[in-house]
């Protein structure tokens, strides 16, 4: 196992190591001490290694991660798995504001709450939230799954494109162009799924499913004339 | 951008400290806000009222400004100097006469309270802490910016925390819409800015609300009825600590709080180097809600 110390480390050596790691590596178990809420720990990493960072974390942690296993041991600030494209992160506490924005692929879970814009334009990214999230998420999420244990904010998966969202408690108000939408068998298995990989104690039936209602981006022939 | 510290202490013994931990935080923050920097500290009261006033050319002014003073109230006063910076000790009943005298004499009164001393200039956080010696102040509750100027010039005045009542001080991140309208309304009811800061407006509105009978949790919800913008605002008074951020909340924000302390910073980062932070219950503040505590 290698071991890093920020208290000793700059930044940018610790991300050049990571990213130094090819995909056959035997340097497969990396722990990170004293982050102390730096910005962009861990990020464009490209290798099936596993990052443990011992507390909280600051903008941008685990950005553009590929392959990867990003695990912080506290909160994440604001956009942690940002654009992610495949491998896993996993926030023990809390997450800031747009967590796994524009994310492609790869599975995002948080274990405490979720603030404002999760996963906003989301693109193929599986976020599961074992909390809350705040408002104005998912908001022009294109595809993927977002999950919530917890409640949703305000305007939840405004202007929504075929994302699925699936949340267990209750749902402040849902923004343009997203509905509930029936829960079908292939959507019980898509969550089953998720919750079992996001270790989150929840029965699938428990959740209601919301999607694009679809007339928000389709061309309609009534409204030709305003073309 | 800019940078917002802040620290309310629960207990007593951590009064000595509380100068050395605004400090830190502050400078954490140097990179949300390299442009001034500036802090309200609530310290010991000195039985009368503290009055920070400010001059550009110190050795001048702030020389004989004491012995002056006491001429001109007919009573005697304490004056200590730090940097660009005196904080004068009033006896009660004289603040009207010491304003007139020291608004002659061009010096700028930067906040005034049985409590608070402010301190702000243009520079590295990390320069004007040092000037101040802020490390070295103790207090009960203290806040801190760091400022990247977006809305008017870089100068001492247009510096955070404003203060526009006693013991009364704001700091602000994001930008107000409705500046000019508000500046208007409140210039009618007595409370008028002195600058074109926005951020003053935002203070000015606490103070009058505060002024009107408002407790600091009404006044805080006011603001987001009245005033239209992006803001993340911090606000002390002599005996309590609020924040709030306006409903979209893109100004970032994240609080601590343990047995002994709240801590409110723009970023984890601020939080590093406090006491028992490994354990404290860390979170976000939520969008368009009042937080305060009052001792």
């Amino acid at each position: 196992m290698q071991t890093i110390d920020m208290s000793t480390t700059p930044l940018r050596e610790v991300n050049v190591a990571l990213q130094a790691q090819a995909a056959q590596t035997n340097q497969t178990q990396w722990v990170i001490e004293n982050p102390r809420g730096a910005h962009a720990i861990a990020v464009g990493l490209d290798a099936p290694i596993e990052v443990t960072v011992k507390g909280s974390t600051g903008y941008y942690c685990a950005g553009m991660n590929k392959q990867a296993t990003v695990h912080v041991t506290g909160s994440a600030g604001p956009g942690v798995a940002e654009n992610m494209m495949s491998g896993t992160v996993i926030i023990d506490g809390d997450a800031s504001q747009y967590a796994g924005a524009t994310g492609h692929g790869g599975l995002l879970v948080i274990k405490g709450n979720a603030s404002s814009r999760c996963g906003i334009s989301m693109k193929g990214i599986d976020i599961v939230v074992h909390g809350n999230i705040g408002h104005m998420s998912a908001f022009m999420a294109q595809s993927g799954n977002l999950v919530v244990l917890g409640d949703a904010g305000d305007a939840l998966g405004d202007s929504l494109y075929e994302a699925r969202l699936f949340v267990r408690g209750s749902v402040k108000s849902l923004g343009s162009d997203c509905i509930e939408k029936e829960m079908r068998p292939e959507h019980i298995e898509i969550l089953k799924d998720l919750l079992e990989r996001a270790g989150a104690d929840a029965k699938p039936e428990e959740f209601k499913r919301y999607g694009s209602a679809r007339t928000l981006y389709n061309f309609h022939v009534d409204h030709a004339g305003a073309y | 951008m800019c940078g917002i510290v802040g620290l309310f202490l629960k207990k007593e013994d951590l009064r000595p400290r509380l100068g050395e931990m605004l400090t830190d935080m502050l400078i954490t923050m140097t990179d949300r806000g390299p442009d001034s920097a500036g802090i309200a500290i609530y310290g010991d009261e000195a039985g009368g009222l503290k009055m920070t006033v400010q001059s550009d050319t110190p050795e001048t002014a702030f020389a004989g400004l004491d012995t002056a003073l006491e001429a001109a109230l007919g009573q005697k006063i304490a004056m200590k100097v730090i940097d660009t910076h005196a904080v004068l000790t009033l006896p009660e009943g004289t603040e009207a006469a010491a304003r007139a005298f020291l608004a002659e004499k061009g010096l700028r009164v930067m906040g005034a309270g049985a409590a608070m001393e402010i301190f702000k200039e243009t520079g590295l956080p990390k320069d004007v802490a040092a000037r101040f010696g802020i490390r070295a102040m103790g207090g009960s509750h203290g806040i801190g910016h760091t400022r990247m100027a977006t809305e008017s010039a870089v100068t001492t005045l247009g510096a955070h925390p404003f203060s526009t009542g006693d013991d009364q001080c704001l700091v602000h991140n994001g930008s107000l819409s409705n500046h000019n309208q508000m500046r208007r309304v409140l210039t009618e009811k007595g409370f008028a800015p002195l600058t074109q800061n926005d951020t003053e407006v935002a203070a000015c509105y606490i103070s009058s609300r505060l002024a009107e009978g408002a407790n600091l949790g009404e006044a805080l919800e006011g603001t987001l009825q009245d005033l239209d913008g992006f803001f993340t605002f911090v606000v002390g008074t002599k005996n309590g600590f609020g924040v709030v951020r306006d409903p979209i909340a893109c100004k970032p924000a994240v609080m601590a709080e343990t047995d002994d302390y709240v801590a409110f910073g723009s970023e984890y980062r601020a939080f590093a180097n406090l006491p028992g932070i490994d354990t404290a219950r860390v979170w976000e503040p939520e969008p368009a809600t009042v937080y305060f505590w009052e001792r």
